[in-house]
């Protein structure tokens, strides 16, 4: 069946069978790999793209239902070269570890912050419910959030913990 | 995984959805997608066609219709969650829609796809089974309305023929004050429920005048909890009358035991649930 989205700004046309997935789509017909499959059953999030403004699980998601939608994934976040704030904050706040859950972490962060700018701890955590973090790294991942949101609203993100314990 | 192939339609009308499923063996309804989907990717369900609604106009709305509010069938679960008529007049399930799934389920589910799927676990359907909601079914011969109370046949298992689309449900503008309380599979009430309770009463004179109480994960559909009202109906609300009425949620209930707790832990949640419940009900209403 004939498809076209626009992803990262860009149109794209393509024709798909019906049970292909939006995240097969993604990444095997238009070569965005950083959008990963992670698990069967829509539980551990790593497929998290933006679709018309909202977080959603690509891999939950048939691509002819993506018809005419606005995608971003995370090959979309980083504009001129810059990181996108929320990518900027797992780097400076080590919130990753194997790597494997990033991509839809940080898609689910830009959304969380999209809706909420100064999130707390708790709220972050909740806003993360989604996305499953296999090394258990979600510690930092929180950190890198904290960053990002200090970040969008101007400020200067919180030192580090580990300059604050070595202080 | 892929699913197994099948056919996709999208139409543009309510009349050509439901002509394409009266004329079409094996169709399935495609809303969110957030059951339906998993069940298609683990090939546990395979359907020849499916018929997505998606892109039908006029399903996507919540609308205040004097007695009821109406939520269309593709408004989703953080649509639910965050309207303030659902908030106002139907709080057990604006609380059932904000624990449901996660953040990204909340954003493509559909509150009428989780009513119409029927899984035991999920929050919403015990939340419109106690608030006394109408579900409006259309097929090519019709529209009909059914009643919470039979809408809910059995596990999976609604009153939905296989032609019908669960076009809305309908929550009564009934006074009063409405609760939901849930443990979830990862705790507190994230996940689905292990088991859970929404409530529905009503309180004048300084009494429970009027109550619904509906449970979730313990048997094989959502429940009424007909020796909760028995109890309820009539006392004064207090502490004590909760707690007493609470321990008759499961009189007439066949508790399941499953992966996530035994007989005897679901019968003991299920109370609790109840408790909390009402005694936010009682505490919203007075």
């Amino acid at each position: 069946m004939h498809v076209s989205l626009t992803v990262n700004g860009q149109r794209a046309v393509t024709d798909v069978e019906p049970r292909t997935l939006l995240v097969h789509l993604l990444r095997e017909e238009l070569g965005l790999t950083g959008t990963h499959v992670g698990c069967d059953t829509s539980y551990c999030g790593a497929c998290t793209v933006i679709l018309d403004g909202k977080t959603v699980k690509s891999c939950t998601m048939l691509a002819v239902q993506a018809q005419g939608a606005e995608v971003t994934t995370i090959e979309g976040l980083a504009a001129n070269g810059d990181l996108h704030p929320v990518q900027e904050g797992f780097w400076e706040r080590h919130g990753l570890q194997c790597g494997f859950c990033t991509p839809g972490m940080i898609m689910s962060a830009v959304g969380l912050l999209s809706e909420n700018g100064s999130p707390s701890e708790d709220e972050i955590r909740h806003g993360l419910e989604g996305n499953l973090c296999r090394c258990t790294g979600y510690h930092n991942i929180v950190r890198a959030v904290e960053y990002a949101a200090a970040k969008m609203r101007g400020e200067e993100p919180p030192a580090p913990e580990w300059e604050e314990a070595s202080a | 995984m892929y699913p197994r192939s099948f056919e996709y339609v999208s139409p543009g009308s309510l009349d050509e959805a439901t002509s394409v499923l009266a004329s079409t063996e094996g169709a399935k309804v495609l809303a969110g997608g957030m059951s339906l989907l998993p069940l298609m990717k683990l090939r546990l369900f395979s359907p020849d066609v499916l018929v997505d609604i998606g892109r039908i106009p006029g399903l996507s709305s919540i609308e205040d219709r004097g007695d009821h509010l109406a939520i269309g069938a593709m408004v989703s679960h953080a649509a639910t969650a965050s309207d303030p008529s659902i908030a106002e007049h139907a709080a057990a399930l604006a609380t059932a829609a904000s624990w449901t799934g996660d953040v990204q389920v909340r954003n493509q589910g559909t509150t009428c796809g989780s009513i119409a799927h029927a899984d035991i676990a999920a929050d919403q359907p015990s939340a419109a089974l106690a608030l006394g909601a109408t579900m409006v079914a259309a097929s090519a011969g019709g529209v009909r309305e059914i009643a919470a109370s039979d809408f809910f046949v059995d596990t999976l298992t609604t009153a939905l023929e296989p032609g019908e689309i669960l076009t809305e449900t309908r929550i009564p503008k009934q006074g009063g004050a409405s609760a939901y309380e849930k443990l979830g599979r990862r705790g507190g009430h994230t996940d689905y429920a292990v088991a859970g309770a929404a409530v529905w009463l009503d309180v004048s004179d300084g009494a429970v005048s009027s109550a619904r109480v509906a449970l979730t994960g313990v048997g094989a559909k959502p429940t009424l909890a007909e020796g909760v009202v028995e109890a309820l109906v009539g006392t004064d609300g207090s502490g004590a009358a909760i707690a007493e009425a609470s321990e008759r949620a499961l009189e007439g209930v066949t508790v399941l035991d499953d992966l996530f707790g035994t007989v005897e832990y679901k019968a003991h949640l299920a109370k609790v649930m109840t408790r909390r419940a009402l005694q936010q009900a009682v505490a919203a209403a007075t």
